[in-house]
């Protein structure tokens, strides 16, 4: 018997941090203009000095203003929507389940651009109305959870593979909302359909937006980290969780609105980014065990190395042009997918 | 149970302010009745009809009776996760339906006929997860709780499973694992639903032996579900004997095993003849 230790867990999450930190430098460093690492190096303590003024060179300006914002919500966004992904298969009893296959991030993208329709109707200063469109998010994708929910019970039990037919059909719904949606706003400053649906880092969004996007993530996994013990006994079924003691509805709720709000915040900035929500989880899961005291801050990290690579490939395989960091994800996800389902069928 | 109704008891294990009836009875069934009806104004699928009966610590009670008889919804009645629609059931004094889960889930234990795991886990996480309503938040294993798991699975005789996948162990032996996490529970109160029902006669037996010196080493208060007249006649100090959700009879296997009324409950023909020790057993024969 070897429980996990809070010295264990805090040396796991410590390695994964680092490699975090390793892979931020790296993807610093690629990109169409090359950089040194001294040069890196002395920008940044520059920057974190308020010194930013002394940075001489065009290319430190890339690094600083460009690149390194990009790669900070990179690892936000990754992080969120892993920890989402891992909170959707406990809360879903599905190992399968991810905020894009089920349609979450589809429902939020569809939330994000009725937020953006309405707000530019409306006459409210622009760093308020800025906020509408992560709430418009957060509504989206608790709709759609609710409605995937509703359309993957089957008498009363979750059906595992009828949830994930719903979830897929409900995905197309939303995508085919997003295209019409986007057509009848031709030509207006709205970013693409293909934006929302495959999902892309490359425009940043406002100061406002991105504080509320870190402490959105902060919170919403605080949250659901209190729950990472009765997340465990769940994994069994809910009337097991109860016989132990678990207060299933009252974790269901905290579970799934955290999860709505980590899910919203993602899309509202990033669009639908695929399969990173079932990708990280499965490969902390294989690392970790499914432990979700441990699982929780290693999908978490291990969601930002992930996205922060899978942007850096998306950034620099067709340099100078560019690649959407969502089909990066899918090439790799969509196949892994397949094959969890195949296994698991089996 | 959205709306929890706190008790007044401390969710420590010092039971000495016991609020009513006598100390030795420690599971008393009051009167108990339930509906299962879709809606109000409709006819109710399933009735099962006002019973009574007590159990002290240390017994056995063995709640028989074809499908269909209300065992079933009997044990959840007990267990609290069911609210008896008259009557009430205590234990040790307090009605199990309003007792939160969290303290429910340190003097009841419910073991199930199976426990699906979504992920693979080791014996000794699983029964680990007994500890879960002694601890607070997200709360690692003390050295107490390493030690009350191995402790259960010694007393189930599987401590040698400790390291072994769930996934990989055979039905008896996941029976006991599943029985051990129960036992991590320290409850006052065990609950097993149609525990044999996966199991060969051998794994039967074992698990029924290791029941009977459980509830006396432990002084556990012992429920089981059940449809298996021998291994009822053999292991249990009570039965509660149920058809279509009338309780028939309640007392010891020796006078409630008689050959009408087990004819008629499980309509088949069969005889009843007492064994050395005392105990009833059974044979049936073929209907034709």
């Amino acid at each position: 018997m070897r429980p996990l230790t809070i010295g264990r867990l805090f040396l796991r999450c410590g390695v994964l941090a680092l490699l975090l930190f390793v892979v931020v430098v790296i993807a610093l460093k690629l990109g169409a203009v090359q950089v040194s690492l001294y040069g890196l190096g002395r920008d940044l303590i520059r920057v974190l000095l308020h010194q930013s003024a002394a940075i001489s060179t065009d290319y430190g300006m890339i690094v600083v203003d460009i690149r390194l914002p990009r790669i900070l919500l990179a690892v936000v966004v990754g992080a969120s929507l892993s920890v989402a992904g891992t909170s959707f298969q406990a809360l879903l009893r599905n190992p399968l389940a991810d905020p894009y296959v089920l349609g979450i991030s589809s429902g939020a993208a569809v939330g994000s651009i009725v937020a953006l329709m309405i707000e530019s109707q409306l006459a409210i200063s622009p760093e308020y109305a800025g906020l509408m469109t992560p709430f418009g998010a957060f509504l989206g994708a608790a709709i759609t959870i609710a409605a995937v929910y509703v359309l993957g019970r089957r008498e009363g039990q979750i059906d595992s593979t009828t949830l994930l037919l719903g979830g897929v059909i409900t995905a197309s719904f939303l995508s085919s909302i997003i295209m019409f949606l986007m057509s009848t706003l031709a030509g207006s400053s709205f970013r693409g359909a293909t934006y929302w649906m495959m999902g892309s880092l490359s425009s940043l969004p406002p100061k406002s937006l991105l504080y509320l996007l870190g402490i959105g993530f902060l919170v919403a996994t605080g949250a659901i980290y209190t729950t990472a013990s009765d997340l465990n006994l769940l994994l069994a079924g809910e009337k097991e969780a109860m016989h132990l003691g678990v207060d299933v509805p009252r974790v269901q709720i905290v579970v799934y609105l955290a999860a709505s709000i980590l899910t919203g915040l993602a899309v509202s900035v990033s669009g639908a980014i695929g399969y990173i929500g079932l990708l990280v989880p499965h490969a902390m899961r294989m690392i970790f065990g499914s432990d979700h005291r441990m699982l929780i801050p290693a999908s978490a990290l291990g969601g930002a190395i992930a996205l922060v690579l899978a942007d850096t490939i998306a950034r620099t395989v067709v340099a100078p042009s560019e690649l959407q960091v969502g089909a990066v994800t899918a090439i790799v996800g969509a196949p892994l997918f397949i094959y969890l389902l195949r296994k698991r069928l089996s | 149970m959205s709306t929890p109704i706190r008790t007044p008891l401390p969710s420590s294990s010092n039971f000495s302010d016991q609020p009513r009836g006598n100390p030795d009875l420690r599971l008393s069934v009051e009167q108990a009745s339930y509906v299962y009806a879709p809606n109000p104004s409709q006819a109710p699928l399933f009735t099962l009809e006002a019973l009574s009966f007590q159990a002290k610590p240390g017994e056995i009670v063995a709640i028989l009776g074809p499908n269909a008889s209300g065992k079933s919804t009997l044990l959840k009645l007990v267990a609290g996760t069911l609210q008896p629609l008259s009557g009430r059931i205590f234990l040790n004094g307090f009605p199990t339906y309003s007792l939160v889960p969290k303290v429910r889930a340190q003097r009841i234990a419910m073991v199930q006929q199976e426990s699906r795991l979504l992920f693979p886990s080791r014996v000794w996480e699983f029964v680990l997860q007994g500890r879960h309503a002694h601890g607070h938040g997200v709360r690692f294993a003390s050295e107490g709780d390493v030690t009350i798991a191995q402790n259960a699975l010694a007393q189930v005789g599987a401590s040698h499973l400790a390291d072994r996948w769930m996934d990989k162990i055979s039905g008896g032996e996941k029976q006991r694992v599943i029985l051990a996490r129960a036992l991590s529970q320290q409850p006052l109160l065990l609950l097993l639903d149609e525990p044999t029902l996966h199991l060969d006669i051998g794994a039967q037996v074992d698990l029924l032996e290791s029941l009977r010196r459980l509830a006396a080493e432990n002084r556990y208060t012992v429920l089981v579900v059940t449809h298996e007249l021998n291994l009822t006649g053999e292991y249990a100090d009570q039965v509660v004997l149920l058809q279509k959700g009338k309780c028939l009879r309640v007392g010891p296997p020796a006078s409630v095993f008689q050959r009408d009324l087990l004819e008629h409950v499980f309509q088949a023909p069969l005889t009843v003849e007492m064994t050395s020790s005392g105990r009833p057993r059974v044979t049936l024969f073929n209907k034709s």
